[in-house]
C-alpha cells in the first residue's frame, strides 16, 4: 500500500495509444480540479483514481513518512462515513480499493463494476475535505505502517540497500529521504503532523481525477461537478524547487545483512523529462536502459548471466518521468566463487564497450519493437492506462504529451544513445553500494576469494 | 452460450444487489488432432494474441529424491531447442515484441505467448513456441548453469524469514506428500540431477493427451484450430499419471518455531484445505471472504491490524488444487508481540468456525464477490488464466456463468459446515520465523507436538 516500482516499467511509461486519445477527455473545475477521462468499453468496469500531487518529497526534515501515513489515515473516516465504512461500502459495490504514496505523489483508487461510479465519487469527494484526524486512530495506525516498514525494509537487505543509496546519492534534494520515513521519525510523528499535512495538500486545485472505463464522459464530469465541484480551493504553499548539485567524485558503501548473496548496485546521477517536446538524453537513456534489460536477449542478462557466467542476476533501470532528478541503475548478483569486484569490473567492461562502440541497429531496432508491442499489450489494462494518465499529470507533465513522447523514443538514433552513454555513465557521477551478506547467526560469512570459479 | 449473469429478482432484494448484468465471455470448447483439449475466446478488440499451455507437470510430480526437476523441465524449454539456441529464442521474439512467460505450481506447468495479432509477428511468436514445446534439448551446459543459478537462489531463500517459513510450513502441513516439497526443488536434490532426469520428466509428462490449450483474441475459429492442432502435433508420447497422491490430514497439531535475526516474526499457520472441484468449495471461498479474504473488512484484518495496529498484512486464504492444497493463515510483526498476536489470531479462527458467520456478514460477501465479478474478467489476461483453469480442472465451460449464482446459493449453515469439515484448528500446523529469541536457543530449532483432538 505504497509506492508503485516503476523500475522494470521504464518504458511502458510512455504508451499511450494514438487513436486512443481521441477517447480521452478532459475539464478542469472551477475549485481547480482538473478531471480526464479515459473511455474504453471493453468490459462494464470503471477504474476512479485521485492524484494528489504531494509526496514524500513535500515532507520536512523531521516528519519523512508523514504523506504515508496520512495515506494509511484516509481510511479511517470521515464526519459522515465512519471508521470502516469507506471500505466497507467500496466492497458492498463489488470494489476494489487501495491506495500508494510515493516520492512524487499520492494516489487513491477504486475498481469498480460501471455504474457504481457516483459511489465512488460521493466517498473520494469526502475524504478530500472532511477526514477525521484522531490522536486514538493516529497512535494505531503508526504501529501499523513501523510493522510495514519493518517487513518492506528493515528485513529486507535489498531494499535496504536500496533506501541507503538514495540517502547516499542525494545530498540536497529530499529524493534522500524514504517513502514510508525514517523508523525515528515514525516514532516520533504526532496527529497534528497528520492534520498539518492534510490541510496544506489536500484540496482539489492540488489534485488530478482520473477517470477510465466503460462511461461517458460527460456523465462522469456532471458527477464530478456534482461531487468535488462543491470543494473550495485552497492556497497552496509556495512550492520549493530543489536541486540536486554534480556529485564530483565517486561513492562507495557496504550495507551489511543478513543474506547468502552479495548485490552490487552502480547508480549513476542521471536528468529526468523536462520538456517532452525539446528533451533529447531522457530518451535515450530509456532506450540505452532498454538495450542493456530491456527484453530477454538485452545485454546484461545475455552476457553476464548466460555467456560468461559472472553473474547469477543482472540488470538496468531509468525511469524518466519523475518530478526531480533521477538514477540510471545498473545492477548484479555474483555467481558464486564470483567476488563482488569481480562483477564490477564486468559491468565496468559492459558499459566501456557502449561508451566506445556504441549500440548495433538490431538491438535499437529491437528495443523499439516493444516499445511498439507494449502499445497495445497495455490497452489490456484499463487500470494501467489511467495509471499513466495520472503519473503524467501530477509530476508536472501532461497526459496529451504522451503521443509525441513515443514518438521521440521512436526517433531515437544509435548515436544519441552511445552518446547518452558517454555523458551519463562517468564515475564522477556514479555511487556503488554493495550488500556485503551475513551469516544469520550474526557471524562474518567466510569471504569470497574470486577467480576460481567452478563453471 | 453467451449466457448472462442471473441474480434472480429475489436474491437482489434480499441482498441488496444491483441488477448487475454482465456479459461472459463465449468461451468455444474442442478436442484438437493431437488429443489436446482446447479453450478458445474469439475477440477483436485489440490487435492481439494471448496463447497458454497447460500440462499436469507441476512440482507435485516430483520425489523427494528428484525434486526440482518438474521446475527445471519447465524453466528450461525456452532455453534451447532444435535449431534455436537460447539466444535464438530471446531474439526472434523480442524482435517483434512477443513475450514468453508462465507459471508453475504444484499441479500445473504453464506457457503462455502474447504477440501482436498481425501475420508475420503471430507466426514467428508461433514458430517459436511450437519449437520450444515440441523440440527443446535441455542443453547440458545450460542445465549446468541453470542448476547452478538455482541452487545459488535456494541458499539466498534459506535467509530469507519469508521463504524459511513457506519451506517448513509446506513440510508441517503436507509431511511427506509432494504438495510438501519446495516448488523449486532442494539445493541437495538440484545438485544431482542429470539431463536425463529433464528428457524423462518431458516426455513422460509433456503429451498431447493431458495438455490444455487456452487462447484468446484477434482469431477465427478456424485459425484457432489450426494453431492449436500445430502447438500440440507434435509433443512428447506422454503417458505419465496426470493424478496426484492423495493428500492425508495430519494427526496433531504442530508447532515450529524457527530463530532469525529479523525485527519481526513471520508466522503461518495452517493444513490441508480443499481441492478444486470438492463441493464445499464455494462455500469455504465466501466463508474465507469473511475471516480474511476481504482485504479491510475481513474479521483477521479487523481484530490483528485496524482494533490493534499489530500488523501490516494479515490474511488467510485456500489454494484449491487438484488434491487438497494448503489452507492458510499469515501474518508478520515485531517479534516482542508474536505471542500476543498469534493469540488473537487463534481465537478468531476458532471462534469463526465455532460461531460461522452472520447474516448479516455473509450478505457482505456475497455483495462484494457477486458485484465484482465483472472485475474478474475485465481484460484477456484475466481471461485466458479462466480458460486455462476451467480445462486443467475440468470445470464445466459454465464456470464463469454460473459463478454469481453458485456464490449466491451460498448459506450461512454450508459454511458453517464446510469449515467443520475441512478446517480442524485442532490438527494444524503452526510455523513461526524469527521467534522470540528467549524461546530458542540460538542456532536451534524447536519443534512442540501439540496434542489435539483427531480428526
Amino acid at each position: 500500500m505504497y509506492k508503485i516500482l516503476f523500475k522494470k516499467l521504464a518504458i511502458l511509461v510512455f504508451l499511450l495509444p494514438l487513436p486512443g486519445q481521441a477517447e480521452v477527455f478532459e475539464r478542469t473545475l472551477g475549485n481547480g480540479l482538473k478531471v480526464i477521462v479515459k473511455e474504453d468499453h471493453r468490459a462494464p468496469v470503471l477504474v476512479q483514481q485521485v492524484w494528489y500531487r504531494a509526496g514524500s518529497m513535500d515532507e520536512s526534515t523531521g516528519v519523512t513518512g508523514i504523506a504515508h501515513v496520512l495515506e494509511h489515515m484516509m481510511f479511517k473516516g470521515t464526519k459522515s462515513v465512519p471508521q470502516g465504512e469507506f471500505s466497507k461500502r467500496i466492497a458492498a459495490a463489488g470494489g476494489r480499493e487501495n491506495a500508494f504514496t510515493s516520492y512524487d505523489y499520492t494516489a487513491y483508487f477504486q475498481q469498480l463494476h460501471k455504474d457504481k461510479l457516483e459511489l465512488a465519487m460521493k466517498l473520494e469527494s469526502d475524504r478530500m475535505h472532511n477526514l477525521v484526524l484522531s490522536e486514538a486512530e493516529f497512535k494505531k495506525e503508526v504501529q501499523v505502517v513501523m510493522e510495514e516498514r519493518r517487513m518492506r525494509t528493515d528485513d529486507e537487505p535489498h531494499a535496504l540497500l536500496y533506501e541507503k543509496l538514495m540517502a547516499m546519492a542525494f545530498q540536497e534534494h529530499p529524493y534522500q529521504h524514504p517513502i514510508i520515513g525514517w523508523m525515528n521519525d515514525l516514532q516520533t510523528l504526532t496527529v497534528a503532523d497528520a492534520r498539518a499535512w492534510y490541510q496544506r495538500w489536500y484540496a482539489p486545485n492540488n489534485a488530478v481525477l482520473v477517470v477510465a472505463g466503460d462511461v461517458n464522459a460527460s456523465e462522469v464530469f456532471a458527477l464530478a461537478q456534482k461531487y468535488y465541484g462543491v470543494i473550495p480551493s485552497r492556497v497552496l504553499p509556495k512550492r520549493k524547487q530543489f536541486s540536486e548539485p554534480p556529485q564530483m567524485g565517486i561513492k562507495r558503501f557496504t550495507v551489511k545483512a543478513p543474506a547468502e548473496l552479495p548485490l552490487l548496485v552502480m547508480s549513476y546521477h542521471a536528468p529526468t523529462l523536462r520538456d517532452p517536446k525539446k528533451d533529447t538524453m531522457p530518451y535515450a537513456l530509456e532506450v540505452l536502459a532498454g538495450v542493456l534489460d530491456g527484453n530477454q536477449s538485452a545485454r546484461l542478462n545475455k552476457t553476464l548471466v548466460r555467456e560468461q557466467q559472472i553473474a547469477s542476476g543482472a540488470g538496468a533501470g531509468y525511469d524518466s518521468t519523475a518530478r526531480g532528478p533521477t538514477l540510471f541503475t545498473v545492477e548484479g548478483t555474483p555467481s558464486e566463487g564470483v567476488s563482488v569486484a569481480e562483477l564490477e569490473a564486468a559491468l565496468r567492461e559492459q558499459i566501456a564497450l557502449l561508451i566506445k562502440d556504441g549500440v548495433s541497429p538490431q538491438e535499437l531496432a529491437r528495443v523499439k519493437a516493444q516499445v511498439t508491442a507494449n502499445e497495445v499489450y497495455k490497452r489490456d489494462s484499463v487500470f494501467y492506462q489511467a495509471m499513466q494518465i495520472g503519473q503524467m499529470e501530477s509530476i508536472g507533465l501532461n497526459y496529451l504529451d504522451i503521443p509525441e513522447m513515443l514518438e521521440k523514443l521512436q526517433a531515437v538514433t544509435a548515436q544519441q544513445v552511445q552518446d547518452a552513454a558517454r555523458e551519463i555513465l562517468k564515475d564522477d557521477n556514479l555511487i556503488v553500494a554493495v550488500l556485503d551478506p551475513q551469516a544469520l547467526s550474526g557471524k562474518p560469512k567466510r569471504v569470497n576469494e574470486g577467480g576460481s570459479h567452478a563453471r | 452460450m453467451h449466457a448472462r449473469l442471473l441474480v434472480t429478482t429475489a436474491a437482489s432484494l434480499m441482498l441488496g444487489f444491483a441488477p448487475v448484468a454482465s456479459a461472459t465471455p463465449k468461451i468455444q470448447h474442442w478436442q484438437a488432432p493431437s488429443g489436446a483439449q482446447v479453450y478458445f475466446v474469439e475477440n477483436h478488440d485489440l490487435p492481439m494474441l494471448d496463447v497458454a499451455i497447460n500440462f499436469p507437470a507441476g512440482s507435485g510430480f516430483d520425489t523427494a529424491e528428484k525434486a526440482g526437476v518438474a521446475g527445471l523441465t519447465h524453466a528450461l524449454l525456452e532455453l534451447g531447442a532444435e535449431g534455436m539456441s537460447e539466444d535464438d529464442i530471446a531474439r526472434k521474439l523480442a524482435d517483434i515484441g512477443a513475450q514468453m512467460g508462465g507459471s508453475f505450481d504444484a499441479d500445473r506447468s504453464n506457457i503462455s505467448v502474447r504477440t501482436l495479432s498481425s501475420r508475420a509477428e503471430r507466426d514467428e511468436a508461433l514458430a517459436v513456441m511450437v519449437r520450444v514445446l515440441q523440440r527443446p534439448l535441455f542443453p547440458e551446459a545450460i542445465l549446468a548453469r541453470e542448476k547452478m543459478r538455482l541452487v545459488a537462489a535456494l541458499k539466498e531463500a534459506e535467509t530469507k524469514p519469508e521463504s524459511i517459513a513457506a519451506k517448513a510450513f509446506g513440510k508441517a502441513v503436507f509431511g511427506e506428500h509432494p504438495y510438501g516439497l519446495p516448488s523449486a526443488g532442494d539445493i541437495a536434490s538440484v545438485e544431482k540431477l542429470q539431463r536425463t532426469d529433464l528428457d524423462n520428466f518431458y516426455a513422460t509428462h509433456y503429451g498431447a493427451q493431458t495438455a490444455v490449450v487456452a487462447l484468446i483474441g484477434d482469431l477465427s475459429r478456424a485459425e484457432a484450430e489450426a494453431i492449436a492442432q500445430n502447438l500440440t502435433a507434435q509433443l512428447p508420447p506422454g503417458g505419465a499419471s496426470s493424478e496426484i497422491a492423495q493428500v492425508v490430514l495430519q494427526s496433531s497439531a504442530s508447532k515450529l518455531l524457527i530463530p532469525h535475526p529479523a525485527t519481526q516474526s513471520h508466522i503461518l499457520i495452517g493444513a490441508p484445505g480443499v481441492a478444486r472441484t470438492d463441493k464445499d468449495y464455494f462455500p469455504l471461498y465466501v466463508g474465507n471472504y469473511v475471516l480474511g479474504g476481504g482485504g479491510f473488512v475481513s474479521r483477521l484484518m479487523q481484530e490483528v491490524r485496524e482494533k490493534r495496529g499489530m500488523a501490516y498484512s494479515v490474511y488467510s486464504y485456500f489454494i484449491p488444487m487438484q488434491q487438497p492444497g494448503a489452507f492458510q493463515i499469515g501474518l508478520q510483526t515485531r517479534k516482542d508481540q508474536a505471542d500476543a498476536a498469534l493469540q488473537v489470531v487463534n481465537k478468531t479462527l476458532r471462534d469463526f468456525i465455532e460461531k460461522g458467520v452472520s447474516d448479516k456478514e455473509l450478505n457482505a460477501a456475497k455483495q462484494n464477490i457477486i458485484n465484482g465479478f465483472p472485475l474478474r474478467i475485465d481484460s484477456n489476461k484475466k481471461i485466458l488464466d479462466y480458460l486455462s483453469v476451467i480445462g486443467f480442472y475440468h470445470l464445466p465451460l459454465t464456470y464463469l456463468d454460473e459463478f454469481p449464482s453458485r456464490v449466491s446459493n451460498v448459506t450461512v449453515a454450508d459454511i458453517s459446515a464446510a469449515f467443520k469439515r475441512k478446517v480442524n484448528p485442532d490438527v494444524m500446523a503452526t510455523v513461526i520465523v524469527g521467534a522470540p529469541e528467549e524461546k530458542v536457543p540460538a542456532g536451534k530449532m524447536k519443534a512442540e507436538k501439540v496434542e489435539g483432538a483427531e480428526k
